[in-house]
């Protein structure tokens, strides 16, 4: 076999080098080590020794000409049984790349919250503290120099108490939306109307072939999906939940609740309930994690991933476990309608505690979401199917079954309160039929 | 518990250490005869012998250099450099040697060296007696830097770096020399390397500090306390590894932060500080980030006047917190 | 095996076995010297520094020293030395290929060692910095009272002109510590001769200065070397204290692979130089002196070759360091880095 000789680097800033004179014709036999050629750059001349012992096919680079370090410039023709091995070269080990470590500290996101026109010239923690709190900057009387608005200020007119003052330190803002005083592109359109004007590729009507630009909504989104797969470690797991009783419940009572409150009555309010009751059985599901601490979070403020053309909302219910199945199911219903009408208040967006997503309403039967960043977990519902489903006496039976998953940040939360969690919550919506009341 | 200077603790640990470990002795220019120039170590030559106490000829370098090859054989040396502006011809050995031993070696020869030296102004030394050399050092990697500067702090820390395995750079101001008294529990105790030490807790403004200005800034600490100005000083004691823990876990308390060392401003150890902060506790700061440093000239002078414009007073710590407080 | 000619060999109480060994030394060191060069002109090795002419010194000190007792404070040109106290030739090759099983784990330069074991000392590339360390350990022998142990520390006659050897040689003598001092006097410092690095003809001359004595020896006869560094390590190992010894020898080849002395060196200089290359020299004198015979000098080559290729094809076998390994040993235990 052959082996192709290189220009070596002679030199530790040589980048070329030039055949000075062969030692050797085409021909000639020549030994391992053996110098064959002289080569000259502009730091050093010298003689180069063969790396196999054979005979000279071919001189591919005439004397005096130069050629870039890592040329071919001759082929040898080797004797011997074994294989002469390949000349390494001088690559560079494949360094790993530095390692960005995110900090669980940010959101990242220096917008201001919607309708706070004032955060400009706000400190960073005054602008966190704000959205968090979901106050309003512009009615804060400043303490601070020349009247500034300090984040002590903020955390008074929030009624957190000193407490939360001191420790208010490393709580992510929740998943904020563009702002809405500008809807997103595509809202003003119902689904479907004609083609968009020529070329304006959006995500309601993307042409393919063409480059969408992003909104500023898609841009947030992006950057709020990194951020949580990057700072929480995702786990995942799933329960399959019986509910043919809680389905029978529904079904009884949706044509009053209609009639009596203009709103639909779904599977969502119940699922939410047993949700709520859950989070009180396994307080973990509703912390956040941070480097002093897992907050374990007094407050269960429930969000919904809502999809609103071209955007992903998740507006949040408060005190959701103060509220019953009606309560729960007036709640969403109003707040959906906003979401849709693009009418939900900053208090409506932030301060999430736990997320619910109805994946199931376009058929889904598994998902696997991410995380809200700053929550523990989020759930979802699937669709209910019929299934043929084998029950405890091995009689088969035809159920609907409604499969339940979870994400959650393994950080805060291991598999044994994770299932743990699911575990309840399959029991207590297995537990709801018809004879339980709103 | 005595009751002590800096010097006397100083004294006290390198007595302690001597005598509980033959493996430890100590060289440096007048360290025998004389006792040192501070008189931290008079007596011991008469009790411990020209052998492990060393008169060195007049040259730094080799002062630390030859500790490096006794502690490479297994001794324990505690090398002095009279003043810290003596130090730079040590600087090839001190950075180039020392703290390359083990990484170089992968840990067949390690350099548990001790390298003492008094640093710091305000007491009429001049352009060559008043430096402070730690910017120039906690730049690398493989040294430990330590600055306390309380009595207890000094024999804990102190003990802990004879005892530590790779080489450490004791840092004493000279101005607490004999200034500062405080208890010191009996018995031998080490402090951790790397931990700082709160010196007066506080909610609205955090102080980080080290050398002669934390008294400075514990007093104007005080001072505020009556303005209802509650301010909390960190003591670092420790620059190299430094308690980035305890300097985030303050500042997100606080939210404001200022940082005071005598050294000069450029490239201080504040700015390190200042960049840290910047990047990790964005979120919690509620003002820029301060530094209350040396001023950009090469040295305080002797007359009383510019010694006074180099070094930092008390009344200016004062004004400092309480603009920072009130921002 | 032959016994001495009475009168042919000035042997200075070494047997055949010794002489041999010295010669093998030689050949070894001139061989993997060479190797080194060939591996960087192959484009596999990016540096490679040369000791041909000091063959003949490296492995008389060599001879001098006692494993096991004494410590070796070399510099980078030392590679005989070094295979002479025991590194073998696999682990030069290691080092010139910076693989990962490499004592430095790949972080040093070649020529660059370290072996507590086998007492040497781990040296940096500067010049001379390695001395002050040379008479700590010197210190501490002495503190100890460990007869019998003394330091051999070695430099160009470059380094003699830098500070820290002043201060190692001025504090080895006031105290009176068991160290040599050699000087492997090549007559250039890269490309500064000596007549513009000092101002006198012998660094030995520089001895009486700080009260020490001092010897010169021919640095091209192994034997004479040989007897000068033992005769320096006795005086330091009985509380003779310090001795600068002086061999003289010559540097045939450029600085390292980064330099070409063509630029500064004479060549009809060194090829008279050539003519008195301490391999064919030492050979001969062992030839004749009936010490060993044709046949076996071939071996000996022979074998020298096939250690070195074996050597050279093992270690180009090797992994290089993972990267992870360059936040290592940075302290002892665990490190946890600013950011």
């Amino acid at each position: 076999m052959s082996t192709t000789i290189t220009m070596p680097q002679l030199g530790e800033t040589v980048t070329e080098g030039t055949v000075a004179q062969w030692l050797k014709k085409v021909g000639d036999a020549v030994e391992k080590y053996e110098a064959f050629v002289e080569v000259s750059t502009d730091k050093v001349n010298a003689e180069v020794p063969s790396p196999v012992s054979g005979t000279i096919r071919e001189l591919i680079v005439s004397e005096g000409q130069t050629v870039p370090t890592g040329a071919p410039i001759a082929i040898i023709d080797e004797v011997g049984a074994e294989a002469a091995p390949a000349v390494p070269t001088l690559d560079e080990p494949v360094r790993a790349a530095p390692v960005f470590v995110a900090h669980a500290s940010t959101n990242g996101n220096g917008k201001p919250a919607a309708g706070n026109g004032s955060l400009r010239g706000a400190s960073p923690a005054v602008r966190r503290l704000a959205r968090e709190y979901a106050v309003d900057v512009a009615a804060i009387a400043g303490t601070g120099a020349n009247g500034r608005v300090t984040a002590r200020d903020v955390v008074a007119a929030a009624g957190a108490g000193p407490a939360a003052a001191r420790t208010g330190t490393i709580e992510p803002a929740a998943f904020v939306a563009a702002p809405l005083a500008a809807p997103p592109d595509g809202a003003r359109k119902p689904a479907g109307s004609g083609p968009a004007s020529a070329g304006r590729s959006t995500y309601a009507e993307p042409i393919p072939g063409e480059l969408m630009p992003l909104t500023q909504a898609r841009r947030i989104i992006a950057q709020r999906m990194v951020e949580s797969k990057q700072t929480a470690p995702h786990a995942w797991t799933m329960v399959e939940v019986d509910v043919t009783n809680l389905w029978k419940w529904r079904l009884r009572e949706k044509d009053a609740f209609e009639r009596a409150h203009g709103a639909k009555l779904t599977l969502l309010p119940f699922f939410m309930r047993g949700v709520v009751e859950s989070l009180a059985a396994f307080p973990l599901m509703n912390a956040s994690f941070t480097p002093e601490g897992i907050r374990v979070h007094k407050d269960v403020n429930i969000g919904m991933a809502v999809a609103v053309a071209g955007n992903l909302l998740v507006p949040v219910i408060r005190a959701a476990d103060g509220l019953s199945i009606k309560g729960l199911a007036l709640a969403a219903s109003e707040i959906i309608v906003r979401a849709r009408n693009g009418k939900l208040g900053p208090d409506q967006l932030s301060g999430g505690t736990f997320t619910v997503n109805n994946t199931g309403a376009n058929g889904s039967i598994l998902s696997a979401p991410i995380l809200v960043t700053g929550q523990a977990g989020i759930v979802t519902m699937e669709a209910v199917v019929k299934r043929a489903v084998v029950r405890d006496d091995d009689a088969i039976a035809i159920r609907s079954m409604m499969n339940v998953c979870l994400s959650l940040d393994h950080r805060v939360v291991d598999g044994a309160v994770a299932s743990g969690f699911l575990a309840d919550l399959k029991r207590r919506l297995e537990a709801m039929g018809p004879s339980g009341s709103l | 518990m005595a009751v002590m200077n800096n010097v006397d603790a100083v004294r006290a640990t390198l007595y302690d250490a001597l005598r509980n470990d033959e493996r430890t002795l100590i060289l440096g220019e007048d360290v025998g005869a004389r006792g040192n120039v501070f008189l931290i170590t008079k007596g011991f030559l008469e009790e411990f012998g020209p052998e492990r106490i060393i008169d060195t000829p007049l040259a730094e370098a080799s002062i630390v250099g030859v500790a490096i090859g006794m502690a490479m054989e297994g001794l324990r040396p505690i090398a002095e450099i009279q003043f810290a502006d003596f130090i730079y011809p040590a600087f090839n050995q001190i950075v180039g040697e020392a703290a390359k031993t083990r990484y170089r070696s992968k840990g067949d020869y390690t350099c548990p060296l001790v390298i003492r030296t008094p640093y710091g102004g305000g007491v009429r030394g001049a352009l060559s007696h008043s430096v402070s050399v730690e910017a120039l050092f906690y730049h690398v990697p493989g040294l430990k830097i330590l600055a306390p500067s309380t009595p207890a702090d000094i024999k804990g820390l102190l003990t802990a770096a004879i005892e530590d395995p790779d080489p450490v750079l004791f840092l004493e101001h000279k101005k607490t020399y004999r200034s500062v008294r405080g208890e010191v529990p009996e018995g031998r105790y080490i402090l951790p390397i790397g931990k700082a030490d709160i010196k007066k807790p506080g909610d609205d403004v955090t102080v980080i500090s080290y050398g002669y200005n934390v008294h400075q800034a514990v007093d104007a600490a005080g001072r505020l306390e009556g303005e209802g100005i509650s301010v909390e000083v960190i003591d670092l004691r420790s620059i190299r590894p430094m308690d980035k823990r305890a300097i985030l876990t303050s500042v997100r308390k606080t939210r404001k932060l200022l940082i005071i060392h005598e050294d000069n401003k450029f490239g201080g150890v504040g700015a390190e500080i200042a960049a840290m902060v910047a990047e990790e506790a964005f979120f919690d700061l509620d003002a820029p980030i301060r530094r209350l440093c040396g001023p950009d000239v090469p040295a305080m002078g002797y007359a009383i006047t510019l010694e006074e414009e180099f070094m930092i007073s008390t009344e200016r710590m004062v004004r400092a917190m309480r603009e920072l407080a009130q921002f | 095996m032959v016994t001495s000619h009475a009168g042919s060999l000035e042997r200075r109480g070494l047997g055949d076995e010794q002489l041999v060994a010295m010669l093998r030394n030689m050949l070894l060191q001139r061989q993997i010297d060479n190797r080194g060069f060939q591996l960087n002109r192959q484009g596999k090795i990016a540096f490679a520094l040369g000791s041909e002419g000091h063959e003949a010194l490296q492995a008389g000190a060599a001879m001098a020293f006692v494993r096991g007792k004494d410590v070796l404070a070399p510099y980078y040109r030392d590679l005989g030395l070094v295979l002479g106290v025991g590194v073998t030739p696999l682990e030069m090759l290691v080092s010139m290929f910076a693989r990962a099983a490499d004592a430095s784990g790949g972080r040093q330069f070649p020529n660059h060692y370290t072996s507590r074991d086998r007492g040497l000392l781990s040296i940096s590339s500067i010049i001379a910095a390695h001395c002050p360390h040379a008479v700590g350990v010197a210190y501490a022998m002495k503190l100890r009272r460990q007869a019998g142990r003394a330091v051999l520390a070695t430099t160009g006659e470059g380094a003699t002109s830098e500070g820290e050897w002043h201060e190692s040689v001025n504090f080895a003598a006031v105290h009176r510590l068991p160290i040599v001092f050699m000087v492997e006097n090549n007559n250039y410092a890269i490309s500064t001769p000596q007549h513009a690095q000092m101002a006198i003809a012998d660094v030995a001359d520089k001895a009486p200065g700080y009260g020490i004595p001092g010897s010169i020896c021919d640095g091209m006869d192994p034997i004479a070397t040989y007897g000068a560094v033992k005769a320096a390590l006795e005086r330091a190992r009985t509380g003779g204290g310090p001795t600068l010894v002086e061999a003289k020898c010559f540097r045939y080849l450029s600085h390292s692979t980064d330099d070409d002395d063509r630029s500064y060196r004479d060549r009809t200089v060194i090829d008279e130089a050539r003519k008195h290359d301490p391999l064919p020299a030492f050979e001969g004198v062992l030839l004749e002196a009936g010490v060993i015979d044709q046949a076996a000098v071939a071996r000996l080559k022979a074998d020298v070759l096939r250690e070195t290729n074996e050597a050279t094809d093992a270690a180009e076998a090797l992994p290089y360091p993972e990267a992870a390994e360059l936040y290592t040993h940075v302290y002892a235990g665990a490190y946890e880095p600013w950011q």
